[in-house]
């Protein structure tokens, strides 16, 4: 077994007039949970149809296993793909679904009932094996179809926006039970979503895709950390975008003006004087002072005025607008004995961040 | 997707897939309807430009006179007769049927397919037996005339039949589903929402139907007139039902020229007139029908 | 003004595309051997028809080439269908535009076309030329009924299949002719009643050593109106009447299977 199960090398591919993927590099480990994220149109899903062999690449070689398939058919190269509407055989029982895999490479019957029944209890489907599809619940019906698939045992798991016709509870234990099954069966899964959280809380890594190429590849951590640039940034979670200019710039410091502040801060990307580029910072980086608890107001303060208080529960989301007449989101934590929370609309605040929770992203 | 779409894409209709499956499939396809619907029309074609023949039928002397003797009055008269017959009777089934088809395309839904069935029967009945109930009905000494005389409206029987009314009434009656329901498959998927608007920006109902709802069903008018003009000419027992021998039309001239008068070439010359009209009306409703309804005929099963 | 558009006017079209046939069935019953007058109940009129050897050998030909030929034409239709569906190959747009000419044409054109046909290959007119030529007109009709129920199937369902390795075959044996079952079977249906109807074509391509249904109701007819051609249409109506409302049920059964 190779450690790159998957590798895309220079693939496009279009439709018509139409470039749905640009050429791109992709590598695939075995066993990880990869997630390609990105909104509809982005080519994520083209370049699991260009793996799994539905679709054929127009340039560059896909490789399996170390094996060069880009020519071969998908029934040659296995892996299986679990569809977005499942596509369960309406006409067969469970059983029968999960066991059409196996009896199309003429596996013996024996073996085929032992596979099913195993694969049946690891999805806690035991019970339901002689219904119909109609005759099962979203949930049951989305196990059905993974259990279809990883029967095959699969050396690739392909899943299209699996989760997106359930509705949010369930789409939320399934998660947790899809990240289960992966660790349990060691499988390497290649998940597409537009989802942003579900991406974040299932993934070893995730791709983020634009307009047919990769934005960036990584952990979770680091592309919410470390957006690689601004398309990432405010694709993943949100972010305030301050665009300004670098005033002084060497090797370990940039200076920026931000809201008509001097700021100066680590210069991580090699930024140079004059370049253009946006400090953003997530709202909940973001720290909200009254006037009553600054005592002096520090350089780095931000003055604006309280616009709206949205209350989430465990949550306050704050809007404020800046002397610059710029918006910004802040999100506040509930504190047990804290009572500071309780903002009036029209108050005057101050904003702060602890230097370094910035990034600083050229344009 | 684009073209794509019409298919499954992909693998399957994007790719080159030629398994062995394909190619039997299609295969068997192509030969069948090569061999029995491409080269029957095409000998039709060769036949109507060869001369005739009293021993062997036809012989193999290219002439254009089959084409010629088309404009003989004799000829020419049965010709404009027919055309003249197919022209009343569309007309007729499209004044009946489309009002018929738009009552019943917005009607309930739930009373609409049993509605819609009560149409297809008919349709897929034999027309033949239909053509005899007509005949049954409006004979001399039929129903018709029986129930008048009794109720004392008429004191002599009525002679409808044998007669040019006879053959009219009787092609309507034969063609009228074939009408209503390419209307009703294109009018039921006219959005209501277009009527109300057109009311509501000021038109008024006779407006609404001249220059909005008209126009947006004219695939199923020409659809429908496909399906009962080129019939009308060409069903060659209506005439000899109902209208005896006097009312000759296209399609008892061909049975003639191939059952009686065996004179082959003239009545291919005949048969091919009529694709001709055929090929005219098809490019005709092509032309208005937009692409994703040019299978619109499927509606009808 | 607006009950009549909405009932009494279509309520008259309905009696008038009944009407007629309701009458033909009501006299198939009538004990009278000439006259249209109601002279009782009987059902004479169909113990002649079963008794007559003739008719019933007439009756069996048009059954065994209904059978026949509806078999073929659902086989072809589907396969058509499928092909259509699912393939590109050469004149794919060739045959959409050919079948929908083909159910267009009137019956006189492809009945003589066919007669030309069979006398320059020397086929003789009898089962044979009955049997192809039935099956041709049906064709263009079963492929458009599996056509517009296999449009409606989720396409990727046969991706998934192809997933798990189903070949093409496979797919079609145990994917798409399980779930089409109720449209092959409308298919079939509406050409068995096709091919049982069918005057026009089989008017030219018949030869006198084997007559069919249609062509004796034809020949019964032009002699006169008679109680036991009463009794043979009715037969023959309820026939079609049969058939259709079963075609008609089975493709809703498929129209579920769809969604």
């Amino acid at each position: 077994m190779y450690t790159n199960i998957v590798e895309l090398k220079g693939v496009s591919k279009c439709f018509g007039d139409y470039k749905a993927l640009e050429t791109i590099d992709l590598t695939i480990q075995n066993g990880e949970f990869i997630t390609l994220l990105g909104p509809s149109g982005c080519g994520k899903t083209t370049i699991l149809r260009l793996i799994s062999g539905l679709e054929k690449p127009d340039t560059g070689h896909i490789f399996i296993n170390g094996q060069d398939v880009t020519d071969w058919p998908p029934e040659h190269r296995h892996l299986n793909m679990v569809f977005q509407s499942y596509a369960l055989f309406p006409h067969m029982t469970v059983f029968e679904n999960i066991a059409f895999g196996l009896r199309c490479r003429k596996i013996a019957k024996n073996e085929i009932v032992e596979r099913v029944e195993e694969i049946l209890r690891i999805v806690k489907l035991t019970k339901l094996a002689q219904r119909k599809p109609d005759q099962l619940s979203g949930g049951q019906q989305q196990r059905v179809a993974i259990a279809r698939a990883v029967v095959n045992r699969p050396l690739v798991l392909l899943l299209d926006e699996p989760l997106s016709a359930l509705d949010y509870n369930l789409r939320k234990d399934m998660q947790v039970e899809l990240k289960q099954l992966q660790r349990k069966l060691g499988v390497t899964f290649v998940f597409v979503t537009h989802d942003q959280e579900e991406a974040l809380s299932m993934s070893d890594r995730v791709a983020v895709m634009n307009e047919g190429h990769i934005e960036q590849l990584g952990t979770p951590r680091d592309v919410y950390e470390e957006p690689a640039n601004l398309y990432v940034a405010e694709f993943i979670g949100e972010t305030n975008v301050f665009e300004t200019k670098v005033i002084r710039s060497d090797k370990q410091t940039v200076e920026v003006k931000v809201e008509d502040k001097r700021f100066t801060f680590k210069n991580k990307r090699g930024l140079k004087t004059r370049q253009e580029v946006c400090v953003t910072v997530r709202p909940e980086d973001l720290a909200v002072w009254r006037q009553e608890e600054v005592g002096e107001v520090s350089d780095d303060m931000l003055p604006g005025k309280v616009e709206q208080v949205i209350y989430k529960g465990s949550i306050v989301e704050l809007v404020v607008r800046l002397e610059s007449n710029k918006r910004i989101y802040a999100t506040e934590f509930f504190n047990e004995d804290d009572e500071k929370l309780d903002y009036q609309i029209g108050e005057r605040v101050w904003v702060n961040w602890i230097p370094g929770w910035e990034v600083i992203l050229p344009v | 997707m684009g073209e794509l779409d019409s298919g499954v894409g992909g693998y399957f209709a994007g790719m080159k897939n030629n398994s062995s499956f394909k190619k039997i499939c299609v295969t068997v396809v192509w030969s069948w309807l090569f061999i029995f619907a491409m080269v029957p029309v095409l000998l039709t074609l060769i036949t109507s430009f060869l001369t005739a023949d009293s021993s062997s039928l036809v012989v193999f002397k290219p002439t254009l006179q089959n084409y010629t003797q088309l404009f003989n009055s004799a000829y020419l008269k049965i010709l404009l007769q027919s055309l003249y017959l197919a022209t009343s009777c569309t007309l007729l089934c499209l004044i009946i049927g489309y009002p018929f088809a738009f009552t019943i395309a917005r009607s309930k839904s739930r009373h609409r397919a049993l509605l819609l069935l009560l149409v297809m029967i008919p349709f897929w009945t034999s027309s033949l037996i239909r053509t005899y109930a007509i005949m049954a009905l409006i004979k001399a000494k039929g129903i018709l005339n029986t129930v008048l005389l009794a109720i004392g409206l008429i004191h002599h029987p009525l002679s409808i039949l044998y007669s040019y009314s006879a053959v009219l009434l009787g092609c309507v009656y034969d063609l009228l589903p074939f009408m209503i329901l390419p209307l009703y498959g294109n009018i039921e998927k006219l959005n209501p929402d277009l009527l109300e608007a057109a009311q509501d920006l000021g038109a008024g109902k006779i407006r609404t139907m001249v220059k909005v709802v008209f126009p947006l069903t004219m695939p199923g008018i020409i659809a429908g007139t496909l399906l009962v003009f080129l019939p009308a000419m060409t069903m060659f027992y209506i005439p000899v039902l109902l209208g005896g021998a006097k009312n000759l039309l296209l399609g008892n001239l061909i049975e003639n020229q191939f059952l009686s008068a065996n004179n082959w070439p003239m009545g291919a010359a005949i048969s091919m007139l009529i694709t001709v009209f055929m090929g005219a009306m098809i490019l005709l409703y092509w032309r208005n029908a937009q692409s994703k309804d040019k299978q619109n005929l499927q509606e009808l099963v | 003004m607006k009950k009549f558009t909405k009932q009494i006017y279509p309520s008259f079209v309905y009696l008038f595309l009944y009407l007629p046939i309701l009458i033909v069935i009501i006299f198939s019953f009538n004990d009278a051997s000439r006259s249209l007058i109601w002279k009782g109940f009987t059902l004479k009129w169909y113990f002649e028809l079963f008794h007559d050897s003739g008719m019933l050998t007439v009756a069996a030909h048009s059954i065994i080439i209904g059978i026949l030929a509806a078999s073929l034409a659902s086989s072809i239709g589907t396969i058509t269908a499928v092909s259509l569906f699912r393939y590109r190959f050469f004149g794919k747009n060739l045959l959409h535009g050919l079948l929908f000419v083909m159910i267009v044409t009137p019956e006189i054109v492809i009945g003589i076309s066919l007669l030309l046909l069979y006398s320059a290959t020397n086929v003789p007119l009898g089962f044979w030329s009955l049997l192809l030529a039935h099956t041709t007109l049906c064709i263009p009709f079963a492929a458009i009924t599996v056509y517009s129920r296999i449009t409606s199937l989720d396409k990727s369902i046969f991706e998934a299949a192809r997933d798990l390795g189903a070949s093409d075959f496979v797919i079609f044996s145990k994917i798409i002719v399980p779930l089409l079952l109720p449209a092959i079977v409308a298919a079939w249906l509406l050409s068995f009643t096709l091919s049982l109807d069918d005057v026009i074509t089989s008017y030219f391509v018949s030869g006198p050593g084997f007559a069919i249904l249609p062509l004796k109701v034809y020949a019964m007819v032009r002699l006169g109106i008679k109680p036991e051609i009463n009794a043979l249409c009715t037969l023959l109506l309820i026939g079609t009447l049969l058939l259709v409302v079963a075609a008609q049920v089975a493709l809703k059964k498929n129209e579920k299977v769809g969604e």
